[in-house]
């Protein structure tokens, strides 16, 4: 991002021609498009199938393709402003620790939650 | 609002436009913060009386103001809730925050005035939220909702649910507006480490404002739902899981304390440089550890959680972990005494508060590696050794912290200069008032008195049942101090107020330059004019003092040609 | 109003209407963009933050109840969840496409393309109404006994509320309750259920339909207010309100109605497909 504030010109005809962002192609739109459809067919065939553990991996990694097309061309992050797409990948990267620690603690302690209903029942 | 009432300033933000009219629809940064600067005030003195309430009925043995546990449950729910919620985690930022952020950065106004405006308005409501609760009896489940008992207690447990939801939102609305203001709107010739220390502190509160804040909403939200529509969420009689809410709470929670003491620190770091008229130390280590005390705290929220039914592993990883969030905080505290090291001290009453709040969180941060550590965790759990320890963090940290503020940046907001002498007066009533109320409760703590008890009789008599148990009539003792002690404490705020609130009617008029501070607040009048710079300000060094010299005539500092 | 009392914005542009006006306090057409995306961004990630919580409860669950899934998946339509996945990836095209009209200061095209959007949120609705329905029918609906006592004239009859912990249907509702759920498994291949077994399934069924209508409730929200800016910046567009330097609103609508498409292209696998 441009951090330092362009002096204050607001009329000067340079000040018009920067251009305010990026503008993408059609044909990238609709091949995104198509693609984005043709991922979901793939994960909802796949999900008739069973791989066992793998399942969960199949189904998240094609959400995360996803995703991903959409963040990178639907939201232009591939364009814009590096900036924006850190700020993004970072909030995710919150959302994994949060996640995986509570997660960690949740499969760490649960067996004792079992032991205790156990003794209770 | 008194400060609205000082006699007309030609031109100031005060004025220009007049009528009530125009304050409540006004977009201007100035008057947002002013107003938040009252609510959040009279926040604080509601919080106070129910502290005062506390202590009073912990004086003795039995009851003394209430006389069921139930009643003394809401009691120091409301406190915790009215303080945290209200006052401790807006009270910097949405106040002298929205103040000077724009000015320190040479900007007319923050990037979304409109967004700014909103924050307020959703601050309103949240109060209101809180004070039906009040109305209604309050609520007994202590600030942190913890369920299952506030999914099962007959008290209005959503109601301030929803407020507390509305104030996140408030605070979300406001780091927002800091974030980008800070990113997108400095003037020519301030880079990033040209900045004051105040925004780099305010730029780490955004952000732990912007990532923790909304999983504190949706926290609140789940919790809501469980308890209106009966998902099984964190009830585990529902099929949930108690543990997860307490996740859930401290992820936010945690980072909430650094959203609270970060611009404390920032207010401290502008005010030692300031009035020891000398260069900030280590200007980039203080810049550097805000962030670092931004991203630390969020990887430590497990050590509330140590006696919850929280995994031994996770434990011993947060353990470790806590310990380094006391890195950058030692090394603002060295920075800043490096800073006064050999400097020209003055002790104007936002230094003596500056200095109220290098002690007192001193003591605060070192106790606070007590509770990090596991082994000793487990034995002042839930005791008066750790009530003791986040007051002096928040109480001894962030509210002396905004004293320092509120003095420093006094004639720069009302154009008006208070009584030095009676501020000194103040800040050295609270030092000893507010010593006097929480030491000892490290040493009853320690010795095993449990917080959220309403009578300790049996602590203080043999007990007949447990033999083997020793009595502690001394408790009683430091009771009796603490609650004098408060009294002082809340004693020397009232003289803050006085001394603050008159010096609206008849104060001297303050000049522009009152401290000899080089940030750019302090290059516009007192009160600032409505678009704050007649002309764009340059930036400099803004802990330069070599070409500021006082002008006794005008009693201001005045830069040397 | 403070609003009036300011000096005029106009000047600022150079007198070009197609470009937005600029507020006071920035100095370029360019900063004020860049806030106004980067605010935007911001905000995004708030609402990242925001669905964690569900991610998270989720992921726990999951890694210690498995079994719910299992039993709760043969409850909800994989069709119809495909169907909406599809719906929605669809409306966010023609949200991308709109974007570019407004760059290009195409009116016409804008227009048609923000409807299009808006019907296609009105459709993803009108399926997870139908969805709903189905599961109302068949009292899946966590707090339903709760949501129906709010909505019937017991309460002002005095009838105090049932509460929050009840869930199945009390008498004749209940045995139909326990038949629908035990053909509902035995159609997905479980035959044989003892009372035992019943009570564990129903118990899990309750853990699902929480997490279900929870998530996808949420999500069906943020839908909603994504449809409320879209029609106002339709409004806008009508108006004729947009140019080529003047498509910031246009452009963070689009922002967050990719971000509510992104949340749900987790959620439909997370939920209708994982067993």
């Amino acid at each position: 991002m441009d951090h330092t504030k362009t002096p204050s010109a607001p009329n000067s005809a340079s000040q018009a021609d920067v251009p305010l962002a990026h503008v993408v192609e059609l044909r990238i739109l609709l091949t995104v498009f198509a693609a984005l459809i043709m991922l979901t067919a793939i994960t909802v065939a796949v999900s008739y199938f069973d791989f066992g553990a793998f399942n969960l991996s199949v189904a998240l990694g094609v959400a995360t393709i996803k995703a991903t097309l959409v963040a990178l061309y639907f939201m232009h992050l591939r364009y814009d402003n590096a900036f924006y797409a850190t700020i993004f990948v970072i909030a995710v990267g919150f959302l994994g620790l949060f996640l995986g620690i509570t997660m960690l603690d949740a499969v760490e302690y649960y067996p004792d939650v079992q032991t205790w209903q156990q003794s209770t029942r | 609002m008194a400060t609205t009432q000082v006699e007309p300033v030609p031109d100031s933000y005060l004025t220009d436009p007049r009528g009530l009219r125009s304050w409540l629809v006004t977009r201007d940064h100035k008057r947002i913060g002013l107003m938040f600067l009252v609510l959040i005030s009279a926040s604080l003195a509601l919080g106070a009386v129910f502290a005062l309430l506390i202590r009073t009925e912990l004086t003795l043995p039995g009851g003394q103001v209430v006389s069921t546990g139930a009643a003394y449950n809401r009691l120091f729910t409301l406190h915790g809730a009215v303080m945290i919620f209200l006052f401790v985690i807006p009270a910097i930022p949405s106040s002298f925050g929205n103040f000077v952020l724009p000015i320190m950065l040479g900007a007319k106004d923050v990037a979304f005035p409109r967004l700014n405006l909103a924050s307020l308005y959703l601050y309103v409501v949240g109060m209101v939220f809180f004070l039906l609760v009040l109305l209604l009896g309050g609520i007994d489940t202590g600030w942190t909702f913890y369920p299952p008992y506030s999914t099962s207690t007959a008290t209005p447990v959503v109601l301030a649910v929803v407020g507390a939801f509305i104030l996140g939102f408030s605070s979300i609305f406001t780091g927002i507006n800091f974030l980008v203001t800070i990113h997108t709107m400095r003037p020519p010739g301030m880079g990033w480490f040209r900045m004051p220390l105040f925004l780099w502190s305010l730029y780490g509160t955004a952000v732990i404002q912007v990532l923790a804040t909304p999983v504190l909403a949706i926290t609140l939200l789940l919790l809501a739902v469980e308890r209106v529509l009966g998902i099984g969420i964190f009830d585990d009689k529902l099929g949930g899981d108690p543990i997860l809410f307490q996740h859930f709470f401290w992820f936010y929670s945690h980072p909430a304390v650094y959203i609270m003491i970060l611009p404390a620190m920032g207010i401290i770091s502008e005010v030692i440089s300031v009035f020891s008229r000398k260069h900030i130390f280590g200007y980039d280590f203080i810049a550097y550890s805000s962030i670092a005390i931004a991203l630390l705290g969020f990887l430590v929220w497990g050590h509330h959680m140590f006696v919850s039914g929280q995994s031994p592993l996770v434990a011993m990883i947060f353990s470790a972990l806590t310990f380094t969030v006391a890195i950058p905080s030692a090394i603002k505290v060295f920075n800043w005494l490096a800073t006064m090291y050999k400097g020209s001290i003055e002790l104007t009453p936002a230094m003596c508060f500056a200095l109220n709040f290098i002690f007192l969180f001193g003591i605060g941060g070192l106790t606070g590696l007590f509770l990090g550590a596991l082994a000793t965790d487990l034995h002042v759990h839930d005791t008066a050794f750790v009530v003791a320890h986040f007051h002096y963090t928040m109480a001894g940290g962030v509210l002396m912290a905004f004293l320092a503020g509120l003095f420093y940046w006094w004639p720069k907001i009302t154009g008006r200069m208070y009584r030095v002498g009676w501020g000194q007066l103040a800040a050295l009533v609270v030092l000893i008032g507010f010593n006097l109320t929480y030491f000892p409760q490290f040493i009853i703590g320690a010795r095993g008195m449990p917080r959220r008890f309403f009578d300790y009789t049996q602590l203080v008599q043999p007990d007949p049942d447990f033999p083997m148990l020793k009595p502690h009539p001394e408790f009683v003792y430091y009771q009796i101090i603490s609650t004098v002690g408060g009294f002082l404490f809340v004693g020397g705020l009232v003289l803050v107020a006085i001394n603050l609130i008159g010096s609206c009617f008849g104060g001297r008029k303050a000049p522009a330059n009152p401290w000899g501070a080089a940030t750019l607040e302090w290059q516009c009048d007192s009160p600032p004019p409505r678009e704050n710079f007649a002309s764009a300000p340059e930036a400099g060094d803004c802990y330069d003092y070599d070409d500021l010299e006082y002008d006794e005539q005008a009693q201001e500092y005045v830069k040397l040609p | 109003m403070t609003q009036s009392q300011e000096p005029p914005p106009a000047p600022r542009d150079g007198g070009n209407h197609d470009a937005a006006p600029l507020a006071h306090h920035f100095d370029s057409l360019k900063q004020q963009y860049d806030s106004a995306k980067l605010g935007m961004w911001v905000f995004l990630i708030t609402e990242v933050l925001f669905f964690s919580g569900l991610f998270c409860w989720y992921a726990v669950f999951r890694a210690n109840h498995p079994d719910v899934f299992v039993d709760g998946h043969h409850f909800l339509e994989t069709p119809l969840g495909a169907f909406n996945t599809a719906v929605l990836i669809f409306s966010s095209l023609t949200m991308a496409l709109a974007v570019r009209s407004a760059q290009l200061g195409r009116r016409a095209p804008l227009i048609g393309l923000l409807s299009v959007t808006l019907l296609c949120g009105l459709v993803f609705l009108g399926v997870k109404t139908a969805e709903y329905r189905q599961k109302w029918h068949h009292r899946l609906v966590p707090g339903q006994a709760r949501i129906e006592y709010f909505f019937s004239a017991k309460r002002t009859d005095g009838v105090s509320a049932p509460p929050a912990k009840e869930f199945l249907p009390e008498g004749e509702g209940q045995a139909q309750y326990r038949q629908y759920v035990r053909q509902h498994l035995a159609h997905a291949g479980e035959e044989i259920l003892t009372e035992e077994q019943l009570q564990g399934r129903i118990a899990n069924l309750r853990s699902f339909m929480g997490i279900y209508f929870t998530l996808t409730g949420l999500h069906a929200l943020h839908v909603i207010i994504g449809m409320g800016v879209i029609f106002w910046i339709l409004v806008g567009a009508i108006r004729g309100r947009f140019g080529p330097r003047r498509f910031t609103a246009v452009d963070l609508v689009g922002l967050y109605w990719h971000l509510v498409d992104l949340i749900w292209i987790y959620l439909f696998p997370l939920l209708y497909l994982i067993h």
